[in-house]
C-alpha cells in the first residue's frame, strides 16, 4: 500500500506551523531571550497570518527555477560581450556603486533575518523571516556574479567586500544596517523588514534596475528580474510585522511609531546615494530623483500611511524636511563625490551641457540659482588643468556619517549644523531627525566608527593618504578620481574605435 | 533611557574621546556660504596650538583653493565657534580660547559671497 498523500493544506500546516514545539523542560523565555526588552507586547502569536503561504520544499523548487534562467542569461551575456552595450562607460560607475554600497547591504539583511528568524517566539514569523533570509544571501551572490563580468573589463569592482567595512562613504550604509542589526528583533523587522523593504524599496530598486534597462546593461536588469518576486514576497512579510504588531497590544504603538519615524530617516538618508545616481550618473536618465520621490513616496507610500492611521500611526516625522530637500539632496551629493574622488573606488564628473540643461528643467527652482555655477567653477578648473579634488577629510554627521553638507532649507547656500553634548563629549549632526536619533539612544552613536576620525587616530593604515589608500585596498590613479582620462574611459575608446 | 539595550548596564565606547588622538584634539573648520567646499573639514590640533597659527599654516589646507582665500581680510573675519559668536585673540593658544576637543569653527566672511556671489 503506497502511502497517504497529503493534502496542500496538512502539507503547510506540517511544514510550517507545526515545525514549532511545546516546551516542556525549558522556559520559553530563556529560548527567545530577546523576546521582550524593547518594550513590545506579544499577547498570540497565533495570530500571526503567514505571508509567504510557502513551504520550504516549494520554496526551493521555485528559487532553483529562477536560478537556472538567471545563469543562463548572465552566460550569454558574457559571450555576447554586453559590457560593451552599456550606453557608456561612465554609466559602469553606477553599478560600480551598487556592488559596493548595496550588495553588502544584502548580506547585512541576510543576517539580520536569520537573527529574527530565530529569535522571535512565534513559529510563522520565524519562517517567513528564515527565508526572507534566505532570499538576502540570494541576492547578494545574483548581484556578484552579475558584476563579476564588468570586473573584468572595468576598475572599481574587485575590492569590494575589503572595501565594504573600510571606505567613508561605505560607512554610510554599513552604519545603517548595523544600527538595525544591534537592535532587538521587532526594530529590526520594522527597519529592514517594514521600513526600508516595504516603504522605500521601490526608491532604491527601481531606480537601479529601471537606469540599467534604460542604460543597455542586461545583466543587472536581469538579477533585478530575478529579485522582483522575492521583493514582493518581503514586502507582505513587512506589511504583516506592523499590523501583526499593532494588533497585538496597544502598548506597542508608541514604540512602533518611533521607529518609524527614526527608520524613515535613517533609511531615506541612505537613499541619497540612488539621488545622485539617477540625476548625475546615469547617462540616459530614467526620471529625477525629484519626481521618485514624488512617485513611490509621496503617492504609493502616502496611501499606505493613510491606511495604517486605523491602528493610530500617522506619517513619520521628518517626511516635510525630505519633501523640502528633494530639490535639493542629488546635486549637494554628486558634490561631495566629484571633490572626493581621489578616495572613492568609482570615477566622477561634471554634467555635460545637456545634462545641465536636463537637471535646470527638471529643477527649475534650484538648479540654475544654486547648483550650476558649482559645476561652472569645477569646469573652469578643469579647463586650466586644475580639476578640482578638494583638500582635507571631511567633518561627519555622527549619526548618518555622511560628510556636512547638507543645508538649511530656510537657506540653501547655509551648511545645517546641529549639535548634542553627551557626557561632556561634543557631537555634530547634519539634520534634526540625525541629532533626534541620536538624543534617543546616545549609548549607541557615541560607539559610532567614524572613518574620518579612525583616519586622524591612526587606525587607517597610519600615516598620509597613500596609507589609507592601501588600507582601502584603493588602486589609485585607476579606480579613483575624473572619469576622462581614467583606463575605464581609454578603455572604452579603444572599443568604440574613438580617438 | 540612554539605549534600549538587553542588558541595562550596557554603555557604549566613546570611539572619538580627547585621548584616541595622540596628544591632539578635533577641530572642525567651516566656512560659511563659501559651498566649494563640501563640508566643514576635520583636523587633529596640538591643544597649544595659537589662533594665528592656525591662521597661517591650517587654514590655507583647508580653504586654500578657493578664489576668494587670499581676498580674507583676517582682521575683519568674524567667527562662530560652537554656534555662538567668538572673538578670538590670535596670539592665545586653542585651549586659552575654550576651543575644545570636536569643537566647530566657522569662518564668517559677509564682504566675500563666494564664486559668482552665489555662496560657492
Amino acid at each position: 500500500m503506497s502511502p497517504k498523500k497529503l493534502n496542500l493544506k496538512d502539507k503547510y500546516k506540517l511544514l510550517t506551523r507545526d515545525l514549532d514545539w511545546e516546551f516542556s523542560y525549558e522556559d520559553r523565555k530563556e529560548a527567545f531571550p530577546y523576546e521582550e526588552f524593547e518594550g513590545i507586547k506579544i499577547t498570540d502569536w497565533d495570530k500571526w497570518e503567514d505571508p509567504f503561504r510557502l513551504t520550504m520544499e516549494s520554496y526551493w523548487k521555485y528559487q532553483a527555477e529562477k536560478e537556472k534562467k538567471l545563469y543562463a542569461i548572465y552566460d550569454a551575456f558574457a559571450q555576447n560581450n554586453g559590457q560593451t552595450n552599456v550606453t557608456d562607460a561612465r554609466y559602469v560607475n553606477a553599478i560600480k556603486l551598487f556592488l559596493t554600497g548595496v550588495s553588502p547591504g544584502e548580506h547585512a539583511a541576510h543576517l539580520g533575518f536569520a537573527f529574527t528568524g530565530r529569535q522571535m517566539g512565534g513559529i510563522g514569523a520565524r519562517v517567513a523571516a528564515q527565508m526572507q533570509s534566505i532570499d538576502e544571501l540570494r541576492h547578494i551572490q545574483t548581484q556578484i556574479h552579475a558584476m563579476s563580468h564588468y570586473n573584468k573589463f572595468f576598475d572599481g569592482f574587485d575590492e569590494f567586500n575589503h572595501m565594504h567595512d573600510r571606505l567613508w562613504y561605505l560607512s554610510v550604509p554599513k552604519s545603517f544596517f548595523e544600527d538595525a542589526r544591534t537592535a532587538g528583533p521587532f526594530e529590526f523587522m520594522i527597519a529592514i523588514g517594514f521600513s526600508f523593504e516595504y516603504v522605500l524599496t521601490n526608491l532604491l530598486f527601481v531606480p537601479f534596475m529601471s537606469g540599467a534597462a534604460y542604460n543597455g546593461d542586461m545583466a543587472t536588469v536581469t538579477f533585478g528580474f530575478s529579485a522582483q518576486s522575492d521583493e514582493a514576497r518581503h514586502m507582505t512579510l513587512g506589511l504583516e510585522i506592523i499590523k501583526f504588531l499593532l494588533e497585538q497590544h496597544e502598548d506597542n504603538l508608541p514604540i512602533v511609531q518611533k521607529w518609524l519615524d527614526k527608520w524613515l530617516w535613517r533609511g531615506y538618508r541612505l537613499l541619497t546615494l540612488v539621488a545622485m545616481m539617477m540625476d548625475y550618473m546615469l547617462p540616459q536618465k530614467v526620471m529625477s530623483w525629484q519626481e521618485a520621490w514624488e512617485l513611490y513616496f509621496e503617492d504609493a507610500a502616502g496611501a499606505l500611511f493613510k491606511d495604517l492611521e486605523r491602528y493610530g500611526i500617522k506619517m513619520p516625522d521628518y517626511t516635510d524636511t525630505i519633501k523640502q530637500e528633494k530639490e535639493h539632496l542629488s546635486h549637494q551629493a554628486w558634490w561631495i563625490f566629484y571633490q572626493y574622488t581621489h578616495a572613492a573606488a568609482f570615477h566622477t564628473w561634471t554634467p555635460t551641457a545637456e545634462e545641465m540643461d536636463w537637471l535646470s528643467e527638471k529643477y527649475p527652482d534650484t538648479f540654475d540659482k544654486y547648483y550650476r555655477p558649482r559645476w561652472e567653477l569645477a569646469a573652469e578648473m578643469e579647463a586650466k588643468g586644475e580639476r578640482f579634488y578638494t583638500t582635507g577629510l571631511p567633518q561627519l554627521c555622527q549619526t548618518c556619517q555622511i560628510p556636512m553638507a547638507f543645508t538649511e532649507m530656510s537657506d540653501p547656500t547655509q551648511v545645517s549644523y546641529r549639535e548634542s553634548i553627551y557626557n561632556d563629549e561634543r557631537f555634530h549632526f547634519c539634520s534634526d531627525p540625525c541629532k533626534s536619533i541620536f538624543d534617543n539612544e546616545p549609548e549607541k552613536y557615541v560607539n559610532a566608527w567614524l572613518p574620518v576620525h579612525q583616519i586622524l587616530q591612526g587606525n587607517c593604515g597610519g600615516g598620509g593618504l597613500d596609507k589609507v589608500m592601501e588600507y582601502y585596498h584603493l588602486d589609485d590613479g585607476v579606480a579613483n578620481l575624473e572619469f576622462e582620462g581614467s583606463p575605464d574611459a581609454e578603455r572604452w575608446k579603444e572599443w568604440k574605435g574613438v580617438a | 533611557m540612554t539605549i534600549r539595550a538587553l542588558r541595562d548596564d550596557y554603555h557604549g565606547e566613546f570611539k572619538d574621546s580627547l585621548e584616541k588622538f595622540g596628544g591632539a584634539q578635533l577641530v572642525y573648520l567651516g566656512w560659511d556660504k563659501h559651498q566649494m567646499f563640501c563640508s566643514s573639514r576635520a583636523f587633529p590640533l596640538p591643544p597649544e596650538m595659537r589662533f594665528q597659527e592656525l591662521l597661517d599654516n591650517v587654514m590655507p589646507e583647508a580653504f586654500g583653493q578657493h578664489p576668494e582665500f587670499t581676498q580674507i581680510d583676517w582682521n575683519k573675519a568674524q567667527w562662530i565657534l560652537d554656534n555662538s559668536a567668538f572673538q578670538p585673540d590670535h596670539s592665545k593658544s586653542l585651549t586659552e580660547l575654550d576651543i575644545g576637543h570636536k569643537s566647530l569653527l566657522r569662518l564668517v566672511t559677509p564682504e566675500l559671497t563666494g564664486y559668482k556671489g552665489a555662496g560657492i
